[in-house]
């Protein structure tokens, strides 16, 4: 435990400063000299260390300094074979932990309700999907996790499929079996990678649940900075038993930035080492936070601050307690327009409002204060703007009809049509609803009128669709002709 | 040797109080509590660095928080004081008859405390039978409330700390609800002078506005707070501030600063916070 006071790079940018070095390499700003305006916004302390690789510093790409000491000790720390540090995003882990187990015309058993990270990475790289329904909360309309059956059934019809990705917590919380999925993938000689963006403090505090690297998972992607503190676009790729790390540094690199930037890199490790000593107890500060915040909305009538009584045993297998995720439905509020009056009425801002519900991400810089803040809020949202609970749409998830891969549907011949003149076409780019950023088309897919009223009704709620080409998404791109790829 | 008090009022601005002695200091679970004696003020209480009250020139700010909304209505029986933790406003409070119930909202118990050993002339009333202290978060508080109360007080701190959340929309839309038809509220409504006092002076104002059908801000002088000039916001549903309160002089409270003449025209503000405030200057 005393190792993982260390944090070998944030130690090495120290000593950097401290050595007063002449810089004739990039950055161009030369500590901040050279952008003044720049540097007195973001402060000197913050400039000073922005540098390029050079040997008392590593190299991301190669690394065998104290980038490399740092991975070895959030390896310890996440208990994982390997730790890389990521600088692109957790999307680009995704994207690593997909191309580092299939090729282009493999197949990889995912859940349609994983980041659009995942399904941008078959249009690079020319995997096939294989989609499990999710499935959808009959009450509160969102996607769960997967269900042993789905995966059984997934298997047995593609047998030749090299992996499974699961996205665990999903982003409201929810979490699959995540053992029983290892076991039923291994068996079958798949790996499972997990999409763990929103589950870093699964890795530091105790009665969580099961954390992908504890569930003997192949690989895990995991935002630090989600709710772990460091800073945004900081991530760790985490590494199982049954995979080849070296390979995976190959797959990285052919997309990563050769620049790494130290800020990002020094904030993971300082991240890591806070978390390995503190996380205990920080992590108990926001669970306190999330169950009092959700006693307090629930006993506000109306709002439903649900927890871990949905627990079913199959598709809510688990769930995340220091979500705060809040259906809203039954005050007659869409979680959007909930979500925009926090905003423009209280200055209070939520990770994302969507059809039903709104999530409150609660983290490591949260105070009493904030949280008072908005529970009073909410209350006063159900006493100012209490609507009659009319039909809202309660279908989340539409089942997608694939008829050509992601790939080739992108690079196929297209053309733009007037939205709602597409009906029965194939679609030759995204939608995404954003957020969460869960696909309703993706390359290749059919457009059908369910999905059509789906788009219709979510603009109208004021979410933010996101994907397509024309930014109003008035016109769509359809497929015209297939290209031989 | 000389020891000196020392406040920022601006980045630019400076306000300093010679010190006999610094009785107390300490950091509660929510801010930095000290207590100083002066020649010039007395005993000085500060949080966070920022005077809350001396004993020299408490009067004026308690009086005036007070007395022009129990003069306003007469018949005022249930009272909400939030924050207030020094005791100044119940020690004001206490001294009507026909005032039935006042509760004490005060997050920080070590503020009582506090004012219990150093300024017992003014915390001594918080054992009147009438006073319910409750250790709570206000803006939790008023959340359960409804309908509940003749007049709120909401005697906080600078909306910068654990005061920050009685400066909110959702705080006062609270209180609104908590109040019954003929509430009042009156509020510490920060300085129109400089800059950063001023723009929460106007927010808080602009937030009141929402739901209150009356809303105004009266002043008073107080050395030793920013600029020396102080405002006061007045809500209600329905009572006028600006009227004849003659019959308060009935009830014989004997005051330093506070009169029925002066009640009216501390309503009458300079032009430059009429402009502030969006009025015709």
């Amino acid at each position: 435990m005393n190792e993982q006071k260390r944090a070998p790079i944030y130690e090495a940018l120290k000593q950097y400063r401290k050595n007063r070095i002449v810089s004739f390499d990039v950055p161009g700003h030369k500590q901040g000299r050279g952008n003044p305006r720049l540097t007195r916004f973001l402060g000197n302390d913050c400039l000073s260390v922005d540098v390029n690789s050079m040997k008392p510093l590593d190299n991301l790409c190669h690394p065998t300094g104290v980038i490399r000491e740092a991975e070895e000790l959030a390896a310890q720390a996440f208990k994982a074979k390997y730790a890389f540090l990521m600088v692109n995003g957790t999307s680009s882990a995704v994207q690593a932990m997909i191309m580092s187990t299939c090729k282009a015309g493999e197949k990889l058993i995912m859940a349609r309700n994983v980041h659009r990270s995942a399904i941008n990475t078959f249009v690079i790289s020319g995997v096939i999907p294989v989609y499990v329904n999710p499935g959808i909360h009959r009450d509160l309309g969102i996607s769960l996790g997967m269900s042993l059956n789905d995966i059984k059934t997934a298997i047995k019809e593609h047998p030749d499929a090299k992996a499974i990705l699961v996205n665990n917590p999903t982003y409201y919380g929810i979490c699959s079996n995540l053992r029983e999925i290892v076991r039923l993938a291994k068996g079958a000689g798949m790996k499972v990678l997990v999409d763990e963006a929103h589950g870093t403090h699964f890795y530091f505090k105790e009665g969580l649940p099961v954390s992908a690297m504890e569930a003997g998972a192949s690989m895990a992607a995991v935002s630090t900075h989600k709710t772990g503190g460091s800073l945004t676009q900081s991530s760790f790729l985490l590494i199982g038993e049954d995979v080849n790390a070296a390979y995976v540094r190959q797959v990285i690199n052919l997309s990563q930035t050769t620049s790494a930037s130290y800020l990002l890199m020094s904030s993971l490790d300082i991240t890591r080492s806070y978390l390995a000593l503190e996380g205990e107890a920080i992590y108990q500060k926001v669970l306190n936070f999330a169950n009092y915040a959700r006693q307090e909305i629930n006993q506000i009538g109306g709002y439903y601050a649900f927890s871990r009584e949905l627990i079913d045993g199959d598709q809510f297998y688990d769930f995340d307690e220091t979500k705060l995720s809040v259906y809203t439905r039954n005050i007659g509020l869409a979680g959007i327009e909930v979500y925009e009056l926090l905003r423009d009425d209280y200055d209070i801002q939520i990770e994302f409002g969507d059809i039903g519900n709104i999530l409150a991400i609660i983290s490591v810089g949260d105070r009493d204060l904030e949280i008072e803040r908005l529970i009073s809020a909410l209350s006063e949202i159900k006493r100012l703007h209490q609507k009659s609970i009319h039909n809202l749409h309660m279908n989340e998830y539409i089942n997608p009809i694939i008829i050509h891969s992601p790939q080739a549907a992108f690079y196929a011949s297209k053309k733009s049509l007037p939205i709602m003149d597409t009906q029965g076409m194939v679609c030759a780019e995204f939608v995404m609803c954003y957020p969460p950023g869960i696909p309703i088309l993706a390359p290749g897919e059919m457009i059908t009128k369910e999905i059509l009223n789906y788009i219709q009704y979510a603009k109208e709620k004021g979410c933010l669709l996101t994907g397509t080409q024309d930014l109003n998404l008035e016109y769509l791109n359809i497929v015209t002709r297939m290209e031989a790829l | 040797m000389e020891l000196w008090y020392t406040e920022n009022h601006t980045e630019h601005v400076r306000f300093s109080i010679k010190v006999k002695a610094h009785l107390y200091s300490n950091q509660s679970d929510y801010q930095r509590i000290d207590v100083f004696d002066s020649i010039e003020f007395g005993r000085i209480l500060t949080l966070d660095d920022v005077i809350m009250l001396t004993e020299k020139d408490e009067f004026i700010y308690h009086e005036m928080i007070t007395h022009v909304p129990m003069a306003v209505n007469s018949a005022i029986k249930n009272v909400l004081v939030i924050g207030a933790g020094d005791g100044g406003t119940v020690s004001q409070l206490v001294r009507y008859q026909a005032i039935e119930t006042i509760d004490v909202i005060e997050i920080d118990r070590e503020v009582i405390a506090v004012s219990r050993k150093y300024f017992p002339g003014l915390a001594n009333h918080f054992d009147d039978p009438r006073v319910h202290i409750f250790y709570e978060d206000g803006l939790k508080y008023v959340r359960f409330i409804q309908s509940a109360y003749d007049l709120i007080i909401v005697d906080s701190t600078d909306p910068f700390g654990p005061g920050e959340g009685l400066f909110t929309k959702e705080f006062y839309g609270n209180c609104y609800k908590a109040l019954n038809d003929e509430g009042i509220l009156v509020n510490q409504h920060e300085s129109p002078y400089y800059d950063n006092d001023a723009k929460a002076m106007i927010r808080t104002h602009d937030r009141l506005k929402i739901y209150f059908p009356i809303c105004s801000v009266y002043q008073a002088h107080i050395p030793t707070y920013p600029s020396g000039h102080w405002l006061f916001g007045f809500a209600a549903k329905n009572h006028q501030p600006v009227k004849d309160v003659s019959r308060w002089n009935d009830l014989g409270i004997k005051t330093h600063y506070y009169n029925t003449d002066l009640h009216n025209g501390s309503f009458y503000i300079p032009n430059y916070v009429k402009v502030l405030l969006g009025e015709n200057g």
